[in-house]
């Protein structure tokens, strides 16, 4: 699986409005419906389950980064986006550090092992140093697909 | 059908480290539908973080990555699906308690609140 195929460009946030965790989810679905990714009148249903998983335990992993998910019957297909704070949010992150990038992936209820491998492909980059920090400098839609690409063909 | 199989190792022969260092590992299946998703990881890595032994888990049905059993991001890489066998390797004083506790977690389907019949969200 290719990052580049499961993050979608136009739906990118290169610089986020929203300040606190809820608004962040909210905006990044809204773009997402926008851009004709999800249903636009379920962007208050799918936020809301975004906020419910967020309270059973923070999907704020540490070192910058949060991966918030949903899995929701109305979605028909998997779609992941990327919003990018440069003041950083409050995730309450398991390092209780800020959160700069919110990688935010949305799938069909019904697909768990699609979604454990996408998000095995999220965490694989994520994991790097390097690109956590080029990603969390990167401030425009081509900029993040352009690492998003260059990381797909170094890896397996 | 899950299944628990816990074993010492004998490596301490081979690295020359005392019983108290001794490697415990145990294999067992993921019992839940949604496989080992992010709060089963959060929850693991909790449970896992309370031992001093180093805790070490790979996913003998996918890739064989041996990852950090206290890193939830290199946990999320074992994609366990419902039905892959992980292995759970514990080393230090407190090996044995850690397998136990771990092995345990698991069979639960990670106490996630769901069990391994409901399609869990």
């Amino acid at each position: 699986m290719k990052l580049s195929e499961l993050i979608h460009g136009p739906s990118l946030v290169p610089e986020l409005t929203a300040t606190d965790r809820n608004g962040v989810l909210r905006e990044l679905l809204q773009s997402l419906a926008d851009q004709g990714q999800i249903p636009a009148d379920q962007v208050e249903t799918v936020a809301r389950s975004a906020i419910t998983r967020e309270n059973q335990g923070s999907t704020g992993f540490g070192k910058g980064v949060a991966v918030p998910h949903v899995k929701h019957a109305c979605l028909t297909k998997m779609v992941a986006t990327i919003g990018r704070s440069s003041h950083g949010v409050d995730f309450a992150a398991l390092d209780r550090a800020p959160v700069y990038t919110i990688v935010m992936l949305l799938s069909p209820a019904d697909a768990p092992e699609e979604h454990l491998a996408a998000m095995e492909r999220i965490f694989r980059y994520l994991q790097r140093e390097n690109f956590r920090r080029f990603l969390r400098q990167s401030d425009t839609t081509e900029a993040i697909m352009d690492l998003i690409r260059e990381a797909d063909e170094s890896s397996d | 059908m899950a299944t628990r199989m816990c074993r010492p190792d004998h490596r301490r022969g081979e690295t020359g480290l005392s019983d108290a260092n001794s490697t415990v590992s145990c294999e067992i299946a993921v019992p839940n539908k949604e496989g080992m998703h992010a709060r089963p990881v959060m929850r693991f890595v909790d449970a896992a973080s309370t031992f001093n032994a180093s805790v070490n888990v790979t996913n003998i049905s996918g890739r064989n990555e041996r990852v950090d059993g206290k890193s939830a991001m290199e946990m999320m890489l074992l994609e366990a699906v419902q039905g892959s066998v992980l292995r759970i390797e514990a080393s230090g004083d407190d090996a044995q308690s850690a397998i136990e506790a771990l092995s345990a977690l698991v069979v639960s389907g990670f106490s996630d609140g769901f069990s391994a019949k409901t399609n869990a969200s």
